[in-house]
């Protein structure tokens, strides 16, 4: 289980500010979420829905040459969600399968923001996490 | 000093209409001396987007639970956290909050626990507020410190522990939660991670009556009628009688707590905060699955 560069800078950039400026950080991430390309915003049903996210925050995974593109999105009104979201593209996006499949189930815990948001959001990005995977392994078979 | 009620008369056919306010009533009261708006909300990163204008915020995971013992807060922490948002024993506090108010009625709930006299309920909440175009600022709310009294937290009224449960047991229970969670059902998918009790399912002869049905697709409170139609007649609970609601860990059933209280008014509901992350891992306690109620004798 190994961590990408973009995910290391992720925990270290949070890591780097009080926990008062981690919430901004978090905000920051959240309005960097890209927006989904039209073959998907047209086509929701094509999205997988995360059920461990209270929020609704859907996503789609596509393998294209050994290597990973990630789709998410969840709605304005959720920016914990969408925050969350937006860490997991930087971390993973565009990497190969490998480096998807073998990615450290901990990532969310190493984080820093068990003690600033609730268990049932740790278990949405979590859920995130292991959705993103289960789909890499699937469509890389 | 109490800011004045709102007398919508929308609001006259609850029990206790003096814990409602309108959007409207709040648009015309803001900045009122003696009125401190709270925002509550489930993402804690919502307030900061943007939040009615002078709303100071609390968060129901950081600021009210003890971060040590499963509890909430007490007197001492939360003199400190109202005095840290310039909130006064007798001022009237309005709380709103994202998602049908499901926190802002768990944060009410807690004052409530101290004992704080007037707290209302913005119905409808953020996404009503919203949703009406009504301004929101990201300006930085500043607070004047207030000295709020040390208040020895009451929780012999409102509050119900596992042991008050089990004595229930075969009284009138109201579990709040999905269906799903009700019956015990779950998702066994290859790498679906799941957390939560040991065991599915919920406690012997609960009623399902899942939060949200109380609420409108936007948020504000059923009408008194639907209310009554839901709650008395469909699912049979009686006002007069002892009730406890609980849920997971007591958020969503603070939300039918406030309805059945002060809505319906009914004389004595607890909520049950240990709720189904507690009595769903007991040892030694009975549950039921399915879709029934069930119920349970002690042998």
């Amino acid at each position: 289980m190994s961590l990408t560069s973009n995910a290391q800078q992720s925990i270290e950039e949070l890591a780097s500010v009080s926990e008062t400026d981690r919430l901004e950080v978090l905000i920051e991430y959240a309005d960097a979420l890209p927006d989904l390309p039209a073959r998907y915003s047209e086509h929701p049903d094509l999205l997988e829905r995360v059920e461990e996210c209270q929020s609704p925050v859907f996503l789609f995974v596509e393998v294209n040459d050994g290597r990973v593109e990630l789709f998410l999105t969840a709605p304005k009104e959720a920016p914990t969600t969408r925050a969350f979201a937006s860490i997991l593209h930087k971390a993973l996006d565009s990497q190969s399968v490998e480096t998807v499949l073998g990615f450290d189930d901990d990532f969310p815990e190493r984080l820093g923001l068990t003690r600033l948001v609730s268990p049932l959001r740790m278990r949405g990005i979590r859920g995130m996490l292991a959705r993103i995977k289960r789909q890499v392994a699937e469509k890389s078979q | 000093m109490p800011v004045e009620l709102d007398s919508n008369p929308e609001f006259a056919e609850y029990a206790h209409p003096e814990v409602l306010v309108s959007t409207d009533w709040l648009a015309d009261n803001l900045g009122k001396p003696g009125l401190v708006v709270v925002e509550s909300d489930e993402d804690v990163l919502l307030y900061a987007t943007g939040h009615i204008q002078g709303a100071v915020k609390i968060d129901w995971h950081t600021d009210l639970n003890d971060p040590v013992l499963r509890d909430y807060l007490q007197g001492k922490e939360f003199a400190a956290l109202l005095s840290s948002r310039g909130i006064k024993r007798d001022d009237t506090v309005v709380i709103y909050g994202d998602n049908k108010n499901w926190w802002a009625t768990y944060a009410l709930w807690v004052f409530k626990l101290f004992g704080h006299q007037d707290v209302r309920i913005l119905d409808g909440g953020r996404e009503v507020w919203i949703a009406e175009g009504r301004q929101i600022t990201t300006e930085v709310t500043v607070v004047e410190p207030s000295d709020y009294p040390v208040i020895v937290r009451d929780d012999s009224k409102l509050r119900a522990f596992r042991d008050d449960v089990l004595a229930h047991l075969g009284g009138p229970l109201v579990d709040v939660r999905s269906p799903q969670e009700y019956t015990g059902e779950r998702t066994h998918m290859p790498n679906y991670p799941e957390e939560g009790a040991l065991r599915g399912g919920h406690i012997p002869g609960a009623a399902s009556i899942p939060w949200s049905k109380a609420a409108q697709e936007n948020g504000r409170f059923r009408s008194r009628a639907e209310l009554n139609e839901l709650y008395l007649e469909t699912e049979q609970l009686d006002p007069t009688a002892a009730t406890i609601a609980y849920c997971r860990i007591g958020e969503r059933s603070s939300h039918t707590w406030f309805v059945l209280t002060y809505l319906l008014g009914f004389s004595n509901v607890r909520n049950y905060d240990g709720s189904w992350t507690e009595w769903g891992s007991l040892v030694r306690v009975p549950i039921a699955v399915g879709p029934e109620r069930g119920s349970y004798a002690a042998s």
